[in-house]
């Protein structure tokens, strides 16, 4: 089974790769990248004058599987990880039961393998049910395949607790991600604190909230050792924090979401319950930090944190309304529109964020675009512009603060293991090559 | 001028004019007071439902008698009878008073923005009657409307606004109707009850009560929600009443004209004294006689009426 990606402009930083190249791949793997391959192929993609990236990757997002199928199943959260050009998500551990046990982390690689379109990394819990109390049994979850722990959804309030999580998930290599947050004085909070929450008469969380734990997290690397990555970093004061927290060599590296980048908390004017999230939109300020953090590599991934919720669940007073917001599909368009066309990232850079650093902070083995490596590709437009339509997400709930928006970037075809698991309709794929 | 909106959710969304047209409006409508038939035929078919999430008993009832003395036929929802105490979404809850027909659906709401989710979902008017800490425009009005009576204009005064500010929703419309009116506003209090972001709306921040009052023209006294102390934001009502309440013998340092308002209910001895609340100088009591005339006002002029002269006639 041969597939020739043909005629695209590939670009791929490790691979000192920035030029047109076509790509010719057998049996799930990279056979030859190189200029004008004559090969016969049951498949050609002509992707002339479009972008050929490594695959991307999205370290944290929640599939809902098991507990929450009405809000989204691995099968619908991957075809939407798919249709937005990634080869693998990263699952977070609340689900219902929660990713707390060696047979549950079983359960979502066995239900991947059935349903799913993309690779799924399940992430482990850090305490038993989520609970910040008791450890959960970190070694037999990583031997069931867990890439990493973490409570996220919850914080670990307390530091005794995550103190021994990392000593002891050192002991496997695996990361510990942190949810950042001070639920003592975030509680009751439902978004920003600021000149905003004052005007729409909301609770606020303050950004020390975040930075506070951040701060105390980054002291625990630097006792333990472990390796500690941040969550959803949203605070000017956070990106600091990490900043200096490298400068000074200590094992930490960080993810923003698309919403940290792209909205401000005037979005939540109007109540619209979809731009509730945790941690919350926060200043203008916040989101040049969070720019600038990520163009000097002080935030090392974009991760969507893709939150599905049912209608029900965000059709209610702002106060009531689940925090959470959906981005498999947008999280490149957003990338592209808000970071790569302004300049604040080169194409390089982004395929850096979206896909090396994720794999790199998870351990993955990812050679990217070269002779040999399981064939994970993104084919891209970044020139296309659309209109955000959540009607044609194929995730299965609509929690999007973007309908409307005008966005450019658009995933032309995603491959995984050599398979093409999503390509747009509509043409631009030579027509005989689809056998 | 009608008003741009079917809806009343708050004084941030209203144009300086359309606040003025309220205030117009609401003049007439004070004259019914003085009748001896409380009865014009104005919203006569039409339905209003009063939703009430919270407790209350002079904003319920003053728009309860606005209705009324309109010809409207008033209904109450107390939600602790109704279908909500069943589980109800407050959505589900507002597409059925839509389906029974309600023309005007006022809604009271411990959480902000609900009566704009209301709003967007019934094709009736939607009056804000207090939503969380965001706003409670009527109250505003009313206030506007009493230190207009009395001082004769709103623009150019100098209005302090003294306790709880971060929790009042009646600090928030305030503030929005002074400042688009053209007065200077002042805000006091405990830094603990004070939000950010207020410098930024216009406003004139401080702890310091005795320079806050000085000089002012004006002074509206929240009330002070005894369950803010249980959660630490100030250490005991001894010691607010020390900092922050308004005697007799602070009301001496002030212009001798100086106007004190309480949206009520007070805690008569804590934010205020009694003695100060009965005084020459407050306007407490008329103020909820406005609240009946701004209600009349809002509801005539949410109906279609655009003429502050036709409504008495």
């Amino acid at each position: 089974m041969r597939l020739l990606v043909k005629g695209g402009h590939v670009v791929d930083p490790r691979n000192r790769l920035d030029k047109v190249a076509d790509i010719l791949v057998e049996d799930g793997r990279i056979l030859a990248v190189d200029a004008g391959i004559a090969a016969e192929c049951a498949t050609v993609l002509d992707v002339s004058g479009k972008v050929v990236v490594p695959g991307l990757i999205d370290m944290h997002v929640h599939l809902r599987e098991p507990g929450r199928e009405d809000e989204e199943t691995i099968e619908t959260g991957t075809r939407a990880a798919a249709r937005g050009g990634f080869v693998a998500v990263a699952c977070m551990p609340n689900t219902d039961p929660p990713l707390d046990t060696g047979a549950a982390v079983r359960f979502v690689l066995s239900r991947a393998r059935e349903t799913a379109s993309t690779k799924v990394l399940p992430v482990g819990a850090i305490t038993k049910g989520l609970a910040g109390v008791e450890l959960a049994e970190i070694g037999e979850l990583c031997q069931a395949g867990a890439v990493a722990v973490s409570d996220d959804g919850h914080s670990v309030g307390d530091s005794a607790v995550m103190r021994h999580a990392m000593d002891y998930a050192s002991m496997f290599g695996i990361p510990v991600i942190s949810h950042a947050e001070d639920t003592r004085l975030s509680a009751g909070g439902v978004m920003n604190e600021g000149l905003w929450s004052t005007r729409l008469g909301l609770p606020g969380i303050p950004a020390a909230s975040e930075e506070i734990m951040v701060a105390r997290d980054i002291c625990l690397a630097e006792l333990t050792g472990a390796r500690l990555h941040i969550a959803h970093v949203s605070a000017a004061g956070s990106v600091d924090l990490v900043r200096r927290a490298k400068e000074k060599g200590i094992s930490v590296t960080c993810e923003a979401a698309p919403h940290h980048f792209a909205l401000t908390d005037e979005a939540v004017a109007g109540y619209d319950t979809n731009t509730k999230v945790s941690p919350p939109l926060r200043t203008g300020r916040d989101v040049e930090a969070v720019r600038e953090g990520l163009a000097d590599g002080t935030i090392d991934a974009i991760a969507s944190d893709h939150a599905p919720h049912t209608a029900e669940e965000k059709e209610v007073e702002y106060e009531l309304a689940a925090f959470g917001i959906i981005g498999l599909e947008t999280s490149l368009a957003l990338s592209i529109t808000e970071l790569v066309r302004p300049g604040i990232l080169t194409m390089g850079q982004l395929v850096e964020r979206m896909s090396y650093a994720p794999a790199r902070i998870l351990r993955l083995d990812w050679p990217g675009i070269a002779p040999g490596a399981v064939a994970n590709i993104t084919v891209l437009d970044p020139d296309h512009e659309f209109v955000v339509d959540p009607d044609e997400f194929a995730s299965k709930s609509r929690n999007t603060p973007y309908a409307g928006r005008h966005l450019w970037g658009r995933v032309l075809a995603t491959i995984v293991g050599g398979k093409i698991v999503y390509q747009t309709a509509g043409g631009w794929l030579d027509s005989q090559s689809l056998s | 001028m009608p008003l741009r909106s079917k809806d009343l959710l708050g004084l941030e969304y209203l144009e300086r004019e359309e606040i003025e047209l309220i205030l117009d409006t609401a003049e007439p409508c004070k004259q019914i007071f003085t009748r001896d038939i409380k009865k014009l035929p104005t919203l006569r078919g039409k339905t209003m439902v009063n939703l009430f999430y919270e407790p209350s008993t002079r904003t319920r009832m003053s728009f309860e008698l606005a209705g009324k003395w309109m010809s409207a036929d008033v209904t109450n929802i107390a939600t602790s009878t109704s279908s909500v105490a069943k589980g109800e979404s407050l959505k589900d809850t507002a597409r059925t008073l839509q389906a029974l027909g309600a023309n005007f659906i006022v809604i009271r709401h411990q959480m902000a923005g609900s009566p704009h989710l209301v709003a967007r979902t019934v094709k009736a008017s939607v009056i804000n009657a207090g939503d969380g800490a965001h706003e409670h425009p009527t109250q505003a009005l009313l206030d506007l409307f009493t230190i207009r009576e009395r001082l004769g204009r709103i623009e150019g005064l100098k209005v302090t606004i003294v306790g709880d500010i971060m929790h009042s929703r009646v600090a928030k419309s305030n503030i929005w109707g002074l400042t688009k009116l053209g007065a200077h506003v002042t805000v006091c209090g405990p830094r603990t009850l004070i939000p950010p972001g207020l410098s930024e709306m216009g406003v004139h921040v401080t702890s310091e009560l005795d320079d806050a009052i000085a000089e002012a023209d004006v002074i509206n006294v929240l009330r002070i929600q005894l369950e803010r102390q249980k959660k630490g934001l100030f250490p005991s009502t001894r010691e607010y009443t020390e900092l922050y309440g308004i005697t007799r013998e602070r009301l001496e340092s002030c212009k001798p004209d100086v106007l004190v308002l309480h949206p009520g209910p007070a805690n008569l001895g804590i934010e205020i004294t009694e003695e100060v609340a009965e005084s020459a100088n407050a306007a407490v009591h008329e103020q909820v006689t406005n609240g009946v005339a701004i209600r009349m006002a809002v509801l005539y002029l949410l109906s279609g009426g655009g003429k502050p002269g036709e409504i008495a006639g």
